[in-house]
């Protein structure tokens, strides 16, 4: 009850700095030496709330949908395409983790290039993939990809610091139980790792919605948040509420992903407290 | 022991990326005419919009299925290069502008100008009608709104040719793909197509009024009549493909099926409209009839058959892409094209294939309507 009360608080915060920006600030903005430090407050810049609200009631175009059937829709369709995205990341990011963990060999070789796949710009990527569609090949399947490759990258980072963790007492003890590598990863590191995989988790999260979204515009993928925000914002000039009203949709998906990672806690949270123990 | 894991993380890596690139195969039945279609991929430059409208009738009314073929087309993206999708085998045809083509062809891509659909440049330079600007020359001084990424190289020959340095007699602005900044006044003129931004000005509301804007409000700089216009939409084919006779005799017949679409939406404006709407674009009725109206207008009438490459407005894009500098100092090209960067060979192939059939190929009758666009383009 009290994080509801703390979420809706928040939004009122946020609505009432909009608002009153645009009632205090100067409609053409700020300019200090010829450098713009403040935003045009007009309403072509900055639609009212309530402009942004009404415009979510009123039909996309005549005689279409409602504008929020649209954003909603768009926002379910990308969030499959987040989901897959992640899912897959987070396999790769930990597997990898598992394997870098396991051969000092491969960490030596193959973090450099984990960290080095995050510098290529998704704008050299996407087009490469791209190519990649066809009839077993779903479109949507190229923007997963994208976010899946943002995902994976903060899962192996934290997951491989993790399973790092247990201090060389722990390790040895498992050992003086002739416990072998599998046994001391399922024992003793996963459970260790769990602190640093949730908040690697979120952060996969938010870099598959970022993949997603970023992946649709760069490649027209249609059907989803990222294509809308793109194909609203070409209206920008006669109806500025509506670009805002993609925004909202896209603002949405983040949160909801957010809490659906968060939900993925809860059990293995209560796991970990069982285990901890043996950790000490 | 490091080395031998690296080597073969590239090995690997570049298994990856060739998996990329050449799983598109092109199948391509020879004179598959009366049995199974022949598969087509037309890479767009951008998503559905009443700008590829022959295209997309000729594939909805039948027009290439009636050639042998099977078209799809592929929506572009903010990041999706037709003349590089087409190069890297990914579409058989591709339509860009000659300018940005003739570009990557100079960086190595094999491509070819079949057909020029449109004859005429739609790009405008729009400026507020109480701000005097009516032609190149009075942009001196002014704040001058520009798209970059190659598609300023129209209004960077207007200027020059006028006798202005646009590195010094203007404020160049890099401008966004909406017109908030010619309406909020922070430049003075805009670069617009005529077939988009201008109709989204006019779909706007005027604070002061509370009705749209109309043409009065505006003063268009038209690169048509300031002679600094560039070719634009053009279908382009793969030069080392045009070699076999197979693709030969299918690019004939595409540029057939694609005659008879722009001939239909010539004719049938509003059926292309619903067309285009039908194909789920999100701009309005009324701004996809404007479209497709101005569209019209830079493709007929076509004195020498539509898609026919006119040499003298080939030569002028050539020269002007090797001449006219943009604010970088750079320009389209370093030297004239080699190899075969246009043939009206196929065109005309297909023209008198299509003038068989009974399409009006010249449209000279064409009139354009009168399109009244409504709030928002809804």
């Amino acid at each position: 009850m009290r994080r509801v009360l703390s979420a809706v608080a928040g939004l009122v915060v946020l609505i009432a700095l909009w608002e009153g920006y645009k009632a205090v600030g100067n409609p053409e903005g700020t300019v200090l030496f010829g450098v713009r430090i403040l935003p045009r407050a007009d309403d072509l810049s900055m639609p009212h709330v309530w402009d942004m609200l009404s415009r979510l009631a009123r039909p996309e175009l005549t005689g279409g949908r409602p504008v929020w059937q649209v954003v909603l829709g768009a926002s379910l369709f990308t969030l499959g395409i987040t989901t897959v995205g992640f899912a897959a990341g987070a396999v790769i990011g930990l597997l990898l983790a598992v394997a870098m963990q396991r051969f000092r060999i491969v960490e030596r070789g193959l973090l450099p290039y984990v960290i080095l796949s995050q510098t290529v710009p998704l704008v050299a990527l996407a087009p490469l993939i791209a190519g990649w569609g066809g009839t077993v090949w779903p479109e949507w399947m190229t923007v997963a990809v994208i976010a899946a490759y943002l995902a994976f990258f903060p899962v192996a980072v934290g997951m491989l610091r993790g399973l790092q963790s247990p201090q060389t007492a722990g390790v040895e003890l498992m050992r003086s139980y002739a416990a072998g590598w599998w046994r001391t990863l399922v024992k003793l590191r996963l459970p260790a790792s769990l602190p640093y995989l949730f908040p690697a988790l979120r952060l996969a999260g938010a870099a598959a919605v970022v993949g997603a979204v970023v992946g649709e515009i760069s490649t027209g993928t249609r059907g989803g948040i990222g294509r809308l925000i793109i194909e609203y914002s070409r209206e920008a000039t006669s109806d500025p509420a509506k670009v805002y009203t993609a925004m909202l949709g896209a603002a949405l998906l983040g949160l909801v992903v957010a809490a659906l990672v968060s939900l993925l806690e809860l059990p293995l949270m209560r796991h970990r407290r069982r285990v901890s123990v043996v950790t000490m | 022991m490091r080395r031998p894991l690296l080597a073969s993380l590239v090995a690997a890596a570049l298994t990856l990326s060739a998996c990329g690139t050449a799983d598109t195969p092109t199948t391509t039945t020879p004179g598959a005419s009366g049995g199974a279609l022949t598969p087509i991929k037309l890479q767009l430059q951008w998503f559905y919009q009443a700008q590829f409208a022959g295209y997309i009738a000729a594939v909805d009314q039948g027009y290439y299925q009636e050639q042998g073929l099977d078209v799809q087309l592929l929506e572009g993206g903010v990041d999706i290069v037709p003349q590089t999708a087409l190069a890297q085998g990914k579409a058989d045809y591709a339509v860009a502008w000659v300018p940005k083509a003739l570009a990557s062809r100079e960086q190595g891509a094999g491509i070819t100008d079949v057909g020029q659909i449109f004859a005429r440049s739609g790009t405008y330079q729009v400026a507020w009608k109480d701000s005097g600007i009516t032609k190149a020359a009075d942009l001196k001084g002014k704040k001058v709104g520009n798209w970059g990424f190659g598609n300023e190289f129209e209004l960077f020959a207007g200027m020059t040719k006028a006798g202005l340095d646009p590195g010094k007699d203007v404020t160049l602005v890099q401008q966004q793909f909406d017109m908030q900044a010619l309406l909020k006044k922070e430049i003075d003129a805009a670069q617009a197509m005529s077939y988009n931004e201008y109709a989204q000005l006019l779909e706007a509301t005027n604070p002061a009024t509370g009705k749209l804007y109309t043409p009065e409000d505006f003063a268009v700089i038209d690169w048509k009549t300031e002679g600094s216009s560039m070719l634009q939409d053009a279908v382009w084919a793969n030069t080392e493909k045009l070699s076999d006779p197979a693709y030969q005799q299918q690019t004939v017949k595409f540029l057939a099926g694609t005659i008879k679409g722009w001939a239909y939406c010539r004719d049938n404006a509003e059926a292309c409209r619903d067309l285009v709407v039908a194909k789920g674009s999100k701009l309005g009725k009324s701004h996809q009839l404007w479209q497709m109206n101005e569209v019209n207008k830079l493709v007929w009438p076509a004195t020498g058959g539509i898609g026919t490459i006119n040499e003298a407005d080939w030569k002028q894009t050539v020269d002007l892409s090797l001449t006219t500098k943009n604010q970088t100092g750079d320009t389209v090209l370093t030297k004239q094209p080699e190899g075969l960067a246009f043939t009206n060979d196929y065109i005309k192939q297909a023209l008198d294939l299509a003038k068989t059939a009974g399409v009006d190929i010249n449209g000279a009758g064409f009139k354009p309507q009168t399109v009244t666009l409504t709030a928002g383009g809804a």
